[in-house]
């Protein structure tokens, strides 16, 4: 167990060094003038040379991303942005809450949608359900998440006036200046978004589901089961389910760390202002240390959910359980 | 005489698939005794794996079309209830399969398995049903049976789990089981082992076994009786003496010659040439015409009844040529493997 954890956490200072150096190479290739953008319309070329300088711009890039990592592991701390000179810690913590409200509040809507259907078009492939379900599925994974959210924004929130188009609310009250806030309105905010999620997902999820548990029924120990005299339900929910989630375990590991890094597409359409459209603005904006904050965030993000799949793993199989 | 654990009349059993009709088991009729060992002998998709699943009732009905008549102790089995197939199931009639690396699930404790047979079939606390486990585990010879009742199918060999399946169909104390080439996946040593076990607790017991296989080794070892199937259709049955003093039918003397023999130096194995016969469209007249030696025109067109052999009573075949031709190849043949055998 020690030896294992002692590689995990190799392993993720390796990717940790790995993908912010990307992105800092990535930034030193593209042509930009953090510096020009930061200082304003109205800057002369010697308040330019002077923001450059007071944000070490004019270093090397190498110097840079030292300085970067010492900041880090000195004072823990991931810089200040560029544009606005607040903590990039700052502005992840508060964006996070709102992707995680987003990706977590999706992930149970879309689970609890594609489970008991997957299950059911495995129990019955090439029924009419199955068909149909299939049909659905296919229309799921083609269609794009921008144009599901605008069509249930336009939809639902502009020709039903059942839900609000856009916008966010915060889930505890307390919040200074915010217009709305509370359990109920986060929710309320928040439907159109995880049906999107929902609707993505879903479509991947339904797939797998019963892919894995029509392979899980024609596993012999299934066979084994029935000949003990074991009744429909007890197979299906002794046998196969536990088996056939093993898979379903890992491609959601994956998928709810990643998309903490940003669901740039549903934040985009529904303004909501959490990671995935920040990255964009600081994109738009060159501002380099947010950058990397929020791809150091999604690194963790990543590396925490796969830990979680693995710990998972071990208790629902007890042959990869450490020793 | 008593009732018989087990009778099988005129069962057939075919699949719809996409291609067609497939014909897995067509007009298979034995008898099982009490207490009497069955051995059912074929190549791979000879369709003895499908008569016995279909007895269990494990086909699926929404594929499978099935008809004829099986009397489990007297009682007709095809058409009962899903309700009755599962109280028979693992109560009256236990299975062990094939591979026992598959066939446990990986997720559970073997004592949870154990305990499930049990507890599915008998109305007792899990504490009462967790000691029948540890019994059967100790009678089927696994060491420290009480400690390892709590471990996992991946920590046990082959043939330990090929033992735990068997104290697993074996702990409702079942009239018949059936067991579905138990040894074909194990190494040679513990084949003989689970063969030996087999014996012991049928003795116990007083359990029919019916043993699906395709050696003739383990039939000659175990078997009262025996039926030989190719392409779904039994082609000669026999008690198990008769059957090695003379078979009557082509494939049963192909499938004698091709059993390995210790002390024929050198001398290659006997095959039969081709592949067994496709399902979908079997061949016309005898289903074995195609990879018969002796084929005559009249084994193209007509399927040859069960005729009754001179050697030993209910010895039954299917097989056109007339008495004169068949003693004079098996004298042959039988002069054949002894001479290999002498040499």
């Amino acid at each position: 167990m020690t030896q294992f954890l002692i590689r995990r956490i190799f392993w993720a200072i390796f990717l940790f060094l790995v993908a912010t150096i990307i992105t800092y190479l990535i930034f030193w290739v593209i042509p930009s003038d953090p510096a020009a953008l930061a200082a304003g319309k109205s800057a002369t070329p010697a308040d330019i040379a002077r923001v450059s300088h007071f944000l070490h711009l004019d270093e090397p890039i190498w110097k840079q991303y030292l300085r970067f990592v010492w900041q880090l592991v000195r004072h823990g701390s991931l810089g200040e942005s560029f544009v606005n000179r607040q903590p990039v810690r700052t502005i992840i913590s508060k964006d996070a809450p709102v992707t995680a409200s987003l990706v977590f509040g999706g992930a149970v809507l879309w689970l609890s949608l594609s489970i008991p259907v997957g299950i059911l078009s495995a129990l019955r492939p090439r029924s009419i359900m199955d068909r149909v379900t299939m049909t659905l599925v296919l229309i799921g994974i083609s269609a794009h998440p921008v144009w599901i959210g605008l069509i249930f924004s336009y939809v639902f929130g502009y020709k039903l006036g059942l839900t609000p188009i856009a916008g966010y609310c915060n889930f505890f009250p307390g919040t200074v200046g915010a217009q709305c806030e509370g359990p109920v309105q986060w929710a309320y905010h928040l439907i159109l978004p995880w049906c999107t999620f929902m609707i993505l997902f879903a479509a991947l999820y339904v797939r797998l589901i019963r892919a894995n548990v029509m392979e899980t029924m024609n596993e012999d120990y299934v066979r084994t089961a029935r000949a003990k005299g074991a009744s429909q339900q007890r197979v299906m929910i002794q046998h196969v389910l536990r088996n056939s989630m093993l898979p379903v375990v890992t491609i959601l590991g994956m998928d709810l760390g990643l998309a903490l890094g940003g669901a740039i597409f549903t934040e985009g359409i529904f303004n909501l202002p959490g990671l995935g459209r920040e990255i964009v603005q600081a994109y738009n904006r060159a501002d380099l240390p947010l950058i990397t904050g929020i791809v150091v965030f999604s690194t963790i993000a990543v590396i925490v959910f796969n830990f979680i799949v693995d710990v998972t793993y071990g208790f629902l199989d007890p042959r990869i359980r450490p020793s | 005489m008593a009732v018989n654990a087990l009778e099988v009349k005129d069962l057939s059993t075919s699949f719809r698939t996409d291609d067609g009709i497939v014909k897995a088991v067509s007009g298979v009729s034995f008898e099982l005794a009490p207490g009497s060992t069955l051995g059912v002998v074929g190549e791979s998709g000879s369709g003895k794996s499908v008569t016995f699943l279909t007895v269990m009732g494990l086909v699926d009905p929404r594929q499978a079309t099935v008809s004829g008549s099986v009397l489990l102790q007297g009682e007709e089995m095809l058409g009962a209830s899903q309700a009755r197939m599962r109280q028979i199931r693992g109560r009256t009639i236990g299975m062990i399969f094939q591979d026992p690396m598959t066939s446990l699930n990986p997720v559970k404790t073997i004592g949870w398995q154990l305990q499930e047979a049990v507890l599915i079939h008998q109305d007792v606390s899990k504490k009462e049903a967790r000691q029948q486990a540890i019994d059967i585990l100790k009678e089927v010879e696994i060491p420290r049976a009480d400690q390892r009742i709590d471990d996992y199918p991946h920590q046990f060999s082959g043939g330990m789990r090929q033992r735990v399946m068997i104290a697993m169909a074996l702990i409702n104390n079942p009239e018949i089981l059936i067991a579905d080439e138990p040894t074909t996946a194990l190494d040679v040593t513990t084949q003989a082992q689970i063969l030996r076990l087999m014996k012991k607790l049928q003795a116990e017991h007083e359990t029919a076994i019916v043993m699906i296989t395709h050696d003739l080794g383990v039939v000659a070892e175990l078997a009262d009786q025996v039926i030989v199937m190719y392409g779904g259709k039994v082609v000669e049955q026999a008690k198990v003496d008769d059957l090695f003093v003379k078979p009557e039918m082509p494939y049963t003397w192909g499938l004698l010659g091709s059993l390995p023999r210790l002390n024929a130096t050198g001398a290659r194995l006997d095959q039969i040439p081709g592949q067994p016969p496709s399902l979908l469209n079997p061949p016309s007249g005898c289903p074995f015409h195609p990879r018969c030696e002796f084929v005559m025109n009249i084994c193209r067109t007509e399927l040859p009844g069960l005729n009754a052999s001179t050697v030993g009573d209910e010895h039954l075949f299917r097989c056109h040529l007339d008495e004169e031709a068949r003693n004079r190849i098996w004298t042959q043949k039988k002069a054949a493997l002894v001479s290999e055998d002498a040499a």
